[in-house]
Formats: structure tokens, C-alpha cells, sequence
């Protein structure tokens, strides 16, 4: 079974209908015995990280998290969800966030005029190195895409995949272990996002039984 | 490169999708969904779907078609049409679609679009506006003027200074659907567009009079839009969204190819 965490942040309902499309059920949850009896977890998410950390917190689900993240359960963060894996996010005055993934979230500060914030819509992903979840994905595909803030993982090595928006590069896709995690959204992004989802499906991350 | 989206919009009248000129002389086009569906396939970005009589009758919008909708595709779509309150939003975005369009009722009630946004994150607060262009500079500096009901009633209110007022109570995006343009297949209006596009940083969708490839590429590159709208080019097969992105790949402007 996979859960899809529900912690008030944002609508859930197309990540749900994504699976459904590949035909595996996927429940929507915030139940702690759920997600940690689950086979798999995708961590999704939109709005601020403030307020999605507040929820998590007083839905107790950040140890449950961290301790799916820990036992090799194949793990997707999807957008905020994303954000919330790393150390700290800009947003909100600054929000110290989960820290399963060593880095911040800073704040796209386009030096273009027409370099809107939030970056709105389908850019590039260039493949960084090889990921079972990219398998069938060819390099440069385009993903949908919909936030202000992005990742900068501490360790330049977490990048899986890379786009470029308001005059940098950023990591729109990283791994480590059986956590994997996008900034775009898979589950909006077409035959591409369904095929990124299918891999998850099938993906039994390597060293873990 | 972010990718300049192309966004069909599916007018619905009663479970069909139909299409008129200033929303007059409708003629039935086809199913919503199926629409939906074949459009996806071609490589459209986004979708959007309007019950258009839902606001004038008065009754909430065809939740049951939006469901739909959201089963039978994987790319964003917003939804528009009779939304009034909180609840009538949630019950769209709960329903599976990405972003929801608020037009008149806004007009009436900005403080929807702070509402929206606020409880729902400003991504998916999409202000729609209609404006007609108007000789009276007094009342509105723009040279246009905002018309709501279906372009029925004018408001007295600039298009512009209602544009930088959806920034401020937190619109995600504007979709600029031109009264004069709507519908002639013969070009967006690029001033009101581009306008709009200079007054607010957020992305603004042109929408209204686009028959050929052309206009699209006028639209991203004249008037600064970041997205546009067509209908009755797609709606009638004179063109598929695969003919008009080639035109505009070739033509250097950045679209989404792989599909």
C-alpha cells in the first residue's frame, strides 16, 4: 500500500488519481500507524513551509516520517514536500524544516524582470545521473513545475536532476537511498510524470530487502 | 527554459462544450472530457473548462464534470464558472483540479481572491477579467475597461488598476480575455496584454482572438505573455496544439515538445 501524507497542505487529490491511473491504490492519510505500516510513502505538498511544519508537528508526523525515511521505505517528496526534507527554508521569515537531507531553500531572486516568482509551468529537468526513477526518461524532458522557493542540497552529489529558471541552475530532483524527492510535479506532468510514478511503484532501492 | 504554456479553454453549456462570438450564437463542439483528453494528448499545458451559464443560473458549477475531468487527465487544469464562496473552491480543488478562475464574482467581492489565496495557497487563485476597451479616460486611465457577466455589464473600474488590486489580495496569475479580440480569430489585443503584463509580476495569460500561430508568438513576445489561451482554431480542426508548437519551435520561441 502507499500512503500519501495529508498533513493540510494543499490538494492531495491528483497525486491519489495519478496512481490510480497506473491502477495501485493509494490511500491519503495522516494516521501515524498508516504510514509507517506502508510499503511506500509520498510526501507531496503545496503552500508555505511554516504552516506545514506547524501541521506537521501538531499531527505528530515528523518522527514518523524521519523513522520511514530511516527504515529504507521507498520515500517521494513531491514540491513542498520536497522543501521540508532539507534543513531550513527562507520561507516565513526562515523555517528550520526536517532535516533528512543535508541543505536549505532559498528564494528564487530573479535579476529579469519576466522571471515571474512563483516559477509557473512545464521546464526542463537535465539528468544528472542515472536514478531508477528517471529509468525510461529521456534527458531534458520537460516536468510541471509550480513554486518560489527550490532546493540547494549541501551536498552537490544528492542531484539527481537540474533546471535552470531566474538565471540559476537548481536541483529539481534529488536522491539518497530509498528517499527521492522533486520539485515538479510528476503527478501533473503527463506520460513523463506517470512514468517517473510507475518507477516508484516498481523501485526497490538497492541494499535494502 | 521555462516553456510558454498553451492552455485550450472548453466553454461548457449544459455537459457540451460550445463556442461563440462575445459569448452569443453558441454552436455545440463536443464533449468536455473527450475534448479534454485529445487535447492532452496533443501536448497542451494546461486546460482550462468554464461552465459558463453556471454564474447567470445561479447554481453551483458541475462538480461531477470536473471529477471527471480530473480522472481522465494528468496535466494541470483550472476551473471557472459560478464560484462564489470558500466552500464552492475547495470543493473544485477537492475534486482533482489545479487552479480555481474567479471573474465577476470577484469583482463584486475581491476579498474572495485574499480568501482563496490564503486558505489555498495563491498558485491556484487565478483572477479572470473581461475588459472592453473604452474611450473614457476619465474613469478608467488604462483606455479599458473591466466588464463582468459574460461582457453584459460594465463596471466603471480599469483594467489595469483591477489587475495590480488581484496582485495585491494575492492572484496567482491573470487571464486578460479581451471583450473586443474574443472570438475574431483574428489576434489577441495585445495592449490591454501587455499592459496588464507590466503593471503585475505574475504570470499573465493572453486570452481572446488567437487564430494562428502568429498570434500566439505576438502574445510571449510583444506583449509579454507568459501563457495563451485558444479555442475556436482548436475547437474547429483547422489546427492541432502539435502544428501550432512546431510553427513556434521553429520560430525559436521556447515550447514543450516532448509529450
Amino acid at each position: 500500500m502507499i500512503a500519501i501524507v495529508d498533513y493540510k497542505a494543499g490538494n492531495l487529490t491528483s497525486v491519489q488519481l495519478a496512481f490510480r491511473a497506473l491502477g495501485c491504490g493509494a490511500e491519503i492519510t495522516s494516521d501515524p500507524q498508516v504510514i509507517l505500516a506502508a510499503d511506500r510513502v509520498v510526501f507531496p505538498g503545496v503552500g508555505a513551509a511554516g504552516s506545514a511544519m506547524r501541521n506537521l508537528t501538531e499531527l505528530q508526523l515528523l518522527p514518523v516520517l524521519k523513522a520511514v525515511a530511516a527504515r529504507g521505505t521507498p520515500f517521494l517528496g513531491i514540491c513542498l514536500g520536497t522543501q521540508i526534507l532539507f534543513d531550513f527554508s527562507e520561507e516565513d521569515g526562515g523555517t528550520p524544516t526536517l532535516g533528512l537531507l543535508p541543505g536549505r531553500v532559498p528564494r528564487f531572486q530573479p535579476a529579469d524582470r519576466w522571471d515571474k516568482v512563483p516559477q509557473m509551468g512545464w521546464n526542463q529537468v537535465r539528468i544528472v545521473r542515472p536514478h531508477p526513477l528517471l529509468e525510461g526518461i529521456a534527458d531534458g524532458s520537460e516536468f510541471y513545475f509550480v513554486h518560489s522557493y527550490y532546493p540547494a542540497p549541501a551536498d552537490p552529489a544528492l542531484a539527481v536532476g537540474t533546471t535552470d529558471y531566474a538565471g540559476i541552475t537548481f536541483a529539481s530532483m534529488v536522491g539518497r537511498g530509498n528517499v527521492a524527492a522533486t520539485q515538479f510535479h510528476p503527478e501533473k506532468s503527463g506520460r513523463i510524470g506517470l512514468r517517473l510514478l510507475a518507477n516508484f511503484i516498481g523501485w526497490k532501492p538497492e541494499g535494502l530487502t | 527554459m521555462l516553456t510558454k504554456r498553451i492552455i485550450p479553454c472548453l466553454d461548457v453549456i449544459k455537459r457540451r462544450v460550445t463556442k461563440g462570438v462575445k459569448f452569443q450564437n453558441n454552436v455545440d463542439l463536443g464533449d468536455p472530457i473527450e475534448m479534454a483528453v485529445r487535447y492532452s494528448n496533443e501536448g497542451c499545458d494546461e486546460l482550462v473548462v468554464y461552465d459558463i451559464t453556471a454564474s447567470s443560473e445561479r447554481r453551483p458549477i458541475d462538480i461531477e464534470m470536473v471529477r471527471e475531468v480530473a480522472q481522465a487527465i494528468r496535466i494541470p487544469f483550472s476551473v471557472g464558472g459560478g464560484i462564489a464562496t470558500l466552500e464552492d473552491m475547495s470543493r473544485v480543488l477537492l475534486a482533482g483540479a489545479e487552479k480555481i478562475s474567479v471573474n465577476s464574482l470577484a469583482v463584486k467581492n475581491p476579498a474572495i481572491i485574499a480568501e482563496g489565496a490564503r486558505a489555498f495557497g495563491a498558485q491556484c487563485i487565478v483572477l479572470g477579467m473581461d475588459p472592453v476597451a473604452t474611450a473614457d479616460r476619465q474613469r478608467c486611465p488604462s483606455g479599458y475597461e473591466i466588464t463582468t457577466r459574460g461582457f453584459r455589464e460594465r463596471t466603471g473600474i480599469d483594467a489595469v488598476e483591477w489587475a495590480r488590486q488581484a496582485e495585491q489580495h494575492g492572484a496567482g496569475e491573470i487571464v486578460v480575455n479581451s471583450v473586443d479580440a474574443d472570438g475574431t480569430r483574428a489576434g489577441f489585443e495585445l495592449t490591454i496584454t501587455r499592459l496588464i503584463a507590466e503593471a503585475v509580476r505574475i504570470p499573465v495569460v493572453a486570452s481572446g482572438g488567437a487564430g494562428c500561430a502568429a498570434h500566439l508568438r505576438e502574445a510571449f513576445e510583444l506583449a509579454h505573455a507568459d501563457a495563451a489561451i485558444v479555442a475556436g482554431m482548436l475547437h474547429t480542426g483547422d489546427f492541432t496544439i502539435r502544428q501550432i508548437k512546431q510553427e513556434l519551435h521553429a520560430e525559436g520561441v521556447p515550447v514543450r515538445m516532448i509529450w
